[in-house]
């Protein structure tokens, strides 16, 4: 059963059309990780979920509630952190939290015992009397998480959550998420990192509005065709245009190495003789497995 | 409902927090009342003249008709009667009123001592002072030139009364004015401007999720600034009347009801233009050129209205300043009621229904 149905969404701004008949559906218990480049949609399609801007055609449903009719019943089910900082740097964490557990209506008992669980979440208990916009960046955004999750939402939608944020608070964020995922919260979230891609239980690629893919990390990963084999050197621009040169291959930068994508029916051997040709017969090079990454860029480069 | 205290409270805090913007808020009004107080002077035409011609002789038309064509009178709209001629001032139909009585005739001739009448509306400060020292030129202009007019006719001397402000002190009528810009400034700018912030700084994408409508968001960013308004304005009415002794002669409760009427028209004009600027830069310029500029420059504040070009009079009528400064002056000057200031009453009210209207229709739960 889902919680969040997204059906053939449109969205346009002037002429530009940032999602293009898009659709989803997530379920309970679930977290589902939306990735795309900047520009892919997926801010626009968070935000038309959380009603905050209208859209063209499609639907979206939450709990079975369509947001263009019944916004005002879907609000309290629905948590939503922006991908900005969007809380109030003069006001101190408490209050912040205080804030909006006042406009969702939790107070008293409820809100003490939901704000100690939070604060033993997040780490902010020491925190409680900083200023918002004296915080670390990831303490910023345990505290955006904390405010969103005050009136446990059944769907809680996340805009890129730790971009920019150190590894560390990366992982405690993400421990945050599988506890709400056992406590059966759907959580929908975007990310560019593909290490987070791949802690997800269901991956959808998005680019230029439309899905890409969608499926478990694994069904994507097979989704990959041909061999990819790491070339261990800087990916410098005069490497990048002499490995251009080369005949039937695709080199990418990737990272601090080049990884070369070579159609199934080449061989480790051609490949390597093929390099050889244009002077990289020394160099290091490896097969290695396709990750998620990967898999997206011979997906967005076949659209 | 319950939702907009906490909005409110959120709204005192940030306020509480800058206290730099705090200060100025408070300071800069305090320091406007004491500028315009003091220094400014204005040059006035086309005071409106009602007379009230009881010799009716031609020395008498004679005199009228120098006062008219002198360029610095004009007629009055409305007759003036000799039972109560306050009342056209009361009204505001002229600023003056001359009263021949009869006899002006004989006493040109004669020696006997005879004294015209001017009263003038003191409210307006300049007008009455530039009106007395205009009549008493063109008085002894006359009688030097007027034929078969010898030194008898020093027997007639002018009585001048001024009503409402008697020292004629230009801080009775700025005081008044100065509230309304004072009020209009803290209330469409600092609402607009914080309506703006929300925005520019991305805090509006996650208020706008929790469950609060569009009403309730502009009443809590907006219940604050009615209180800091109203708190700027008792402080320039006590430096008028305390500093400058400006008179409140009417009922303060009127003044504070039609106050709050006003602050009402100001803040919705704020939210009206938080609509339209994204950026607090935006909302400020805005607000400025949109609101506050028009209530010095249009409301009859500095530039009287019937001197102005047609367009800018029709225009006028729009700035909600123009009806509050009138309300203003007539409750603390001539301790005018509702029972004269009606039309004024009527006008703002309905100015300011429809000012909020348009701002609560406007201002919807969306972004971007």
């Amino acid at each position: 059963m889902s919680v969040l149905e997204v059906t053939r969404l449109f969205k346009r701004y002037h002429g530009l059309t940032a999602v293009d008949g898009f659709s989803m559906a997530v379920e309970a218990g679930r977290i589902v990780a939306v990735a795309g480049p900047d520009g892919a949609g997926k801010t626009s399609l968070f935000r038309a979920a959380c009603g905050l801007i209208d859209f063209d055609s499609g639907d979206v449903t939450v709990g079975g509630i369509s947001v263009k009719t019944g916004m005002g019943r879907i609000k309290p089910l629905m948590g939503y952190m922006p991908q900005s900082f969007s809380l109030y740097p003069d006001l101190s964490v408490e209050e912040n939290l205080r804030f909006y557990a006042g406009l969702f209506g939790v107070s008293g008992d409820v809100f003490a015992s939901r704000r100690e669980r939070l604060y033993r979440f997040s780490g902010l208990e020491p925190f409680v009397k900083r200023r918002a916009g004296n915080l670390s960046g990831g303490m910023k955004q345990k505290l955006a998480l904390s405010c969103a999750l005050i009136h446990q939402p059944s769907v809680l939608i996340l805009d890129e959550p730790t971009t920019g944020v150190d590894p560390l608070s990366r992982q405690q964020f993400w421990d945050i998420l599988m506890s709400l995922r056992r406590d059966g919260a759907a959580v929908i979230v975007a990310t560019p990192y593909m290490d987070e891609v791949a802690l997800a239980d269901r991956v959808v690629f998005m680019h230029a509005g439309k899905k890409l893919a969608e499926g478990t990390p694994d069904e994507l990963r097979r989704l990959y065709s041909g061999g990819i084999y790491r070339l261990a050197l800087e990916p410098t621009a005069e490497r990048m245009a002499l490995l251009s040169g080369i005949e039937g291959v695709a080199p990418y930068r990737f990272g601090a190495d080049v990884h070369i994508y070579v159609p199934p029916d080449m061989s480790g051997g051609e490949l390597a003789a093929r390099l050889a040709d244009s002077g990289f017969g020394d160099a290091p090079v490896e097969r290695i497995e396709a990750g998620l990454e990967d898999v997206f860029i011979q997906l967005m480069s076949g659209q | 409902m319950g939702n907009v205290r906490f909005i409110i409270l959120k709204e005192i805090r940030h306020i509480l927090r800058d206290p730099r913007s705090l200060f100025i808020a408070i300071l800069m009004p305090i320091m406007m009342t004491f500028l315009y107080g003091y220094a400014i002077n204005l040059d006035i035409k086309n005071i409106r003249l009602a007379v009230l011609d009881y010799d009716q002789t031609s020395a008498s038309r004679e005199l009228v008709g120098r006062f008219y064509h002198s360029g610095y009178f004009a007629a009055s709209l409305a007759p003036a009667d000799m039972a109560d001629p306050e009342a056209v001032l009361k009204r505001g139909d002229a600023h003056a009123v001359m009263i021949i009585r009869g006899g002006f005739a004989e006493a040109l001739r004669g020696a006997a001592p005879y004294q015209l009448g001017l009263l003038l509306d003191g409210a307006d400060a300049n007008m009455s002072a530039a009106a007395a020292s205009y009549s008493n030129v063109i008085i002894q202009r006359y009688l030097g030139e007027s034929p078969g007019v010898g030194a008898a006719g020093r027997g007639v001397a002018l009585s001048q009364r001024v009503l409402y402000n008697p020292d004629l002190k230009s801080s009775h009528f700025l005081v008044p004015g100065l509230i309304a810009i004072i009020l209009m400034m803290i209330s469409a700018l600092l609402t607009s401007v914080t309506i703006a912030r929300e925005k520019e700084t991305g805090t509006m994408e996650q208020l706008l999720t929790a469950p609060v409508g569009p009403f309730q968001v502009i009443l809590g960013k907006v219940i604050p600034y009615v209180g800091l308004a109203l708190l700027d304005g008792v402080l320039v009415l006590s430096v008028g009347v305390l500093h400058f002794g400006v008179p409140l002669i009417g009922s303060s409760l009127l003044l504070l009801f039609f106050g709050l009427i006003y602050i009402i028209a100001a803040l919705s004009l704020g939210v009206l233009i938080s609509t339209l600027a994204r950026t607090q830069q935006v909302a400020m310029m805005a607000a400025l050129v949109a609101t506050v500029l028009p209530s010095v420059m249009l409301s009859g504040f500095i530039f009287e209205i019937r001197n102005m070009p047609a367009l800018l009079r029709f225009i006028t009528m729009l700035v909600p300043a123009r009806y509050f400064l009138l309300i203003m002056r007539g409750v603390m000057l001539k301790g005018s009621g509702l029972a004269v200031l009606w039309p004024q009453a009527a006008a703002l009210v309905a100015l300011t229904t429809l000012l909020l209207v348009a701002a609560v229709k406007r201002f919807r739960i969306r972004i971007g």
